[in-house]
């Protein structure tokens, strides 16, 4: 009881400091020094039409790469200590059959969503699409397929694979952009291109791709992992 | 009624904080965290908004040369869509702790891991 009460207290105190802030705040008229820049510069330096990519994948793309190394880590501290079941102890439980309707649902819509996510990967460039939601879009489906299919021990590999090319080809076109551009990950080691095609902007709808590929490799790992887990370790 | 997007969002940052704090079940604590990262992630686009202005996404409408005065901010938008892939690897990790603590105590009552208390 004591706790409860010390806990909404600490709230009141924290709701009353947010509230200070909301109080005070005033929208700002004109975009900060940096957006400024990245608006008027940003359409002809990197020829990207989606102002959001060319910042996440370009100019701050050291970030995007450290991100990328984060889901990394999470994804092997997660196969750290979910030791998964030998292939006998996956046989031998026999979970329920899944039903005919997801059967039929999940080979009908896979393909589909797996489409979708690259198309909203290579599109990153153009529209309100990009690397880290073509990825979960990707991950998706293979949730679907885990649902549909809880017994398949395939595609570890394929994941696994997917995983380390993409996140070595882009390191390496950072590199790369060191060597024939002006700095690490610098997107204009091929030509920038017509301003809003699809083959414009330079390595991003590449850098982006890998990108997606990575996250959806890395998020179904994840799903892969807790679906494989011991049930008491 | 001008900042409704940002008063929900420091609301929803409120109540995830309120399920982190109040709730034993473990279950429902990474639900709050979750709760408090979505509002985190409204306060910042709401932040990044500008008055009558529309998406940094160059196209027919908005065109190079006016860009700088008819987007809003593209940096706190970048910000966001990079949290929100942070925010669903910490949750899986949460959620294989939980998974780990419930295997050695076959509780999910945060009361009953007590090795840390003093």
């Amino acid at each position: 009881m004591v706790k409860k009460l010390v806990a909404i207290a600490i709230l009141a105190g924290i709701a009353f400091m947010l509230y200070g802030l909301f109080a005070s705040y005033t929208q700002k008229e004109t975009l900060p020094k940096t957006s400024r820049y990245y608006a008027i510069k940003g359409p002809d330096e990197l020829g990207s039409a989606n102002l959001v990519t060319s910042v996440v994948v370009t100019y701050r793309g050291l970030d995007t790469l450290g991100e990328v190394t984060i889901l990394f880590t999470v994804a092997s501290i997660i196969g750290f200590f979910l030791r998964s079941r030998t292939k006998r102890e996956a046989r031998a439980e026999n979970p329920r059959e899944t039903s005919e309707i997801l059967h039929t649902g999940v080979a009908f819509l896979v393909p589909i969503i797996f489409v979708f996510g690259a198309y909203v990967f290579i599109g990153g460039h153009l529209s309100p699409g990009g690397g880290f939601q073509g990825g979960a879009i990707i991950a998706s489906g293979t949730l679907l397929l885990f649902l549909a299919q809880p017994k398949t021990s395939g595609g570890h590999t394929l994941i696994t694979f997917v995983e380390s090319v993409s996140g070595i080809a882009y390191v390496g076109i950072g590199i790369a952009g060191i060597f024939l551009a002006n700095g690490f990950l610098d997107n204009r080691i091929l030509p920038v291109g017509e301003f809003g095609t699809i083959f414009s902007a330079g390595a991003i709808p590449i850098i982006y791709s890998l990108i997606g590929l990575k996250v959806g490799a890395e998020l179904s790992a994840i799903l892969y992992k807790l679906k494989d887990a011991k049930e008491d370790a | 009624m001008e900042y409704v997007a940002l008063a929900t969002g420091l609301i929803l940052v409120i109540l995830g904080l309120y399920g982190i704090v109040a709730q034993r079940n473990i279950f429902r604590i990474i639900i709050g965290f979750s709760i408090f990262d979505t509002g985190l992630h409204v306060v910042l686009v709401s932040i990044a908004y500008l008055k009558n202005r529309t998406a940094p996404i160059l196209d027919e409408a908005v065109s190079k040369g006016e860009a700088a005065s008819k987007i809003v901010d593209p940096v706190p938008q970048a910000l966001v869509l990079t949290a929100i892939v942070i925010g669903v690897a910490i949750t899986a990790l949460m959620l294989t702790f939980a998974l780990k603590m419930y295997e050695k105590r076959k509780t999910l009552d945060i009361e009953k891991f007590e090795d840390l208390k003093w």
